[in-house]
């Protein structure tokens, strides 16, 4: 009997994917992160998510916990988010997230207290390679695919885990939590940053801890076209919120200038790059150059790439990738590494 | 076999309370404010526990006011006094969040405490010449971490040498099964209790006046307890309760003297067989015999309770918050202990059912858990 602690935040993925470990003969424990002490969603502390969890846990027969690991949170993940911001760079908080909580304090906390893996609700597959190292490969359910946020798994830490609603569709996973009784059955999907609430916004959460500053959208010729009402809260790619004069054809944010507030705008084209460098490489197994597929965005469509001399040149002109973004390497439906854009 | 340190979160319902509970809950339908036979009977038997409690705190059974425990007592005694008086609140930050909370939303002053996270006579001295108005201040008899004692009669002489209207509330909870509250609490207006900290059931407490205390209710409707919080009694709680502190009466030097020496053997056992093992307040200061918390080095308290669960043994640190989660504490804070320590800190609460053979357990149990925890780190 293997002993796992699974992280459950409350949702039906985790919840299923602990009722599956414990048909695996797994012993199994419940575990709870408590995270952000401030408002969310599921109210202050995420307390209904928490008892959601605890309750799929009373339902399933396992104990369960609660680690309050928000210290580490604050320093981690909220403060460099915040922090990129205010320098204009993209952050990705759920990155963060499963590179310093999840898979480092709370992975060596299981470790520490005598279990040999940690399971997770992540809609991502673990595959064996011949040479017997391991790869995140993405989700039976594409359009659920979190195998992006995994990037950063080295060996030790993708053998010390498991990810048993990897070949289930969401579908699969609501109906298997509906068939054990389990009240999050229908509970809907969690939406974006954990700690940002959908009726307050990003704007109003970074306002409350930056000070935010009012810039000017210019065109290509420098000529100035309109104004953005946070420099900050501008990101590469974006449309919307920047109060453009006239125009024919669409305009897109493809230059952020956070020292002296600009942001430059233009069309599809100017959007366009042929290479895009990067920064902290990372890879699962080795390294790998040549051919590649990167995807840009948790949800963004892969791209062929080569990786030569630490850049990666597009095969198609790829629309720029904001400073800061995860770019993530893989072989067909297989990570095999990621960097972050510059 | 389970080992439960827990007592000052929660003590097991002596066996002679549930006996005395039980008639209550399975032959008595009566209501205590009504006017038949059954109802007076109901009403006879929360008369008793009030006299019983009279007796514990040295008080007239008129004053006695039953409540649904600790926290709306504390609530009842700030907001009654600022109901009836006005002016400010002031209590010590190491109080409960029980009297912390009401004081901080009506917008009152929370005094700085000692390193021992006692009430500073000096500043509170200080605060009372800067404020006219304070009308009313709590001060905890023992904390319900570390289990300190605050002088309440000599805070209280203080008080009321600088401004002799100011009320003086005491929170007793923790204090109730170590200390002889009517003499301890002989100087406080108000007092507050809660049975389940002294072998009585969750969900029954008080607050006691000294004569002539005058306060506002809180919780208004059909007037019982003498206009001061109305709501139909929790008649087998409240019986419940009044039986614990007749016990308490009879057998609290005898409890008291068995777990000082528990809780020493623990201390002392813990600190000689794991490295890095400290009492949370120097030695020499005064405590309820019932806690021993300690700091244990480079160990995070939610890993070591984890294990000791796996073992059996339950203890707690800090406080919880709603989530469950462990929280950083006030308490430690206020009494300057950095972060990283008190993030290694345990409270092992001991009480009257705490056996010899459990402390030798626990002694087996604690430096095991610490063990693996350190062997990892390394």
């Amino acid at each position: 009997m293997t002993k796992v602690m699974v992280a459950m935040s409350g949702g039906v993925d985790s919840s299923v994917a602990a009722a599956l470990a414990c048909e695996n003969g797994d012993e199994v424990v419940g575990v709870t992160l408590k995270l952000w002490g401030g408002e969310s969603d599921s109210g202050c502390c995420s307390v209904s998510d928490v008892d959601d969890a605890r309750r799929a846990a009373d339902a399933l027969g396992i104990e369960h916990h609660v680690f309050n690991l928000g210290e580490d949170f604050d320093e981690y993940v909220v403060a460099p988010y915040v922090k990129a911001h205010s320098v204009g760079l993209t952050p990705n908080p759920c990155i963060e997230c499963n590179r310093h909580i999840k898979f480092d304090r709370l992975l060596n906390r299981a470790k520490a207290l005598g279990f040999e893996k940690i399971v997770t609700g992540h809609h991502a597959r673990i595959v064996k390679q011949k040479d017997k190292t391991f790869r995140i490969a993405r989700a039976a359910d594409e359009g659920k695919d979190q195998s992006y946020v995994l990037y950063m798994l080295n060996q030790e830490q993708i053998s010390s885990l498991h990810l048993p609603i990897g070949e289930m569709t969401k579908d699969q996973v609501r109906e298997k939590a509906n068939s054990l009784g389990l009240r999050v059955a229908t509970k809907p999907d969690s939406q974006d940053v954990c700690f940002i609430t959908r009726e307050k916004g990003r704007a109003d959460f970074l306002r409350q801890r930056i000070s935010l500053t009012p810039g000017k959208v210019v065109d290509e010729n420098g000529s100035e076209v309109g104004q953005v009402e946070a420099i900050e809260l501008v990101t590469i790619g974006q449309r919307r919120g920047m109060l453009l004069a006239g125009g024919k054809e669409p305009r897109y944010a493809n230059n952020i200038d956070i020292e002296s507030a600009t942001v430059t705008v233009g069309n599809t084209d100017q959007l366009l790059v042929n290479q895009t460098e990067f920064r902290d490489p990372f890879w699962s197994s080795k390294k790998v150059e040549g051919e590649l597929l990167v995807q840009t965005s948790a949800h963004g469509k892969p791209k062929l790439a080569n990786l030569e001399d630490g850049l990666l040149v597009w095969k198609e002109a790829h629309s720029r990738v904001a400073s800061g973004q995860s770019l993530v390497f893989y072989e067909k439906d297989q990570v095999i590494g990621g960097a972050i854009a510059i | 076999m389970d080992i439960y340190l827990d007592h000052a979160a929660s003590t097991p319902v002596r066996e002679e309370v549930i006996q005395a509970m039980m008639p209550w809950l399975t032959e008595h339908p009566g209501n205590p404010s009504g006017s038949h036979r059954l109802a007076r009977e109901a009403r006879r038997a929360i008369d008793d526990a009030r006299d019983h409690l009279a007796l514990l705190v040295g008080a007239e059974p008129g004053n006695v006011i039953f409540t649904s425990g600790g926290t709306e007592s504390d609530n009842l005694a700030i907001d009654g006094i600022l109901g009836a008086k006005g002016g400010q609140a002031l209590c010590s930050a190491t109080e409960h969040p029980a009297v912390l909370e009401p004081v901080r939303e009506s917008g009152g002053i929370v005094a700085p405490t000692d390193d021992t996270g006692r009430v500073n006579l000096e500043s509170l001295a200080n605060l009372l010449d800067s404020f006219a108005d304070i009308s009313i201040v709590s001060v905890m008899m023992a904390n319900n971490e570390t289990g300190v004692i605050n002088d309440i009669n000599t805070i209280a002489d203080l008080i009321s040498e600088k401004t002799p209207e100011t009320m003086i509330h005491t929170d007793a909870v923790q204090a109730t099964s170590w200390l002889d509250i009517a003499e301890t609490s002989k100087k406080a207006h108000l007092i507050s209790l809660t049975g389940h900290k002294f072998g009585g059931p969750k969900g029954a407490g008080a607050l006691i006046l000294r004569n002539g205390v005058n306060l506002a209710p809180v919780i208004r409707g059909g007037g019982q307890e003498r206009e001061r919080r109305s709501g139909t009694q929790n008649v087998p709680a409240i019986v419940g309760l009044g039986e614990a502190a007749r016990l308490m009466q009879v057998e609290r030097l005898k409890i008291n003297e068995r777990v000082t020496r528990l809780r020493d053997k623990l201390e002392n056992g813990l600190i000689d067989k794991i490295s890095g093992v400290s009492r949370t307040l120097p030695k020499g200061t005064p405590r309820t015999p019932g806690i021993a918390h300690l700091c244990f080095k480079k160990i995070e308290n939610e890993a070591l309770l984890f294990l000791l669960e796996d073992k059996g043994i339950y203890a707690s640190a800090a406080s919880s918050c709603a989530s469950g989660a462990q929280e950083a504490s006030h308490v430690l804070q206020a009494m300057g202990v950095d972060l990283k320590t008190a993030g290694g800190s345990i409270r092992f609460s001991l009480g009257q059912t705490t056996t010899e053979e459990e402390i030798d357990n626990a002694l087996i149990a604690v430096p095991s858990a610490v063990e693996q925890l350190r062997e990892f780190e390394k």
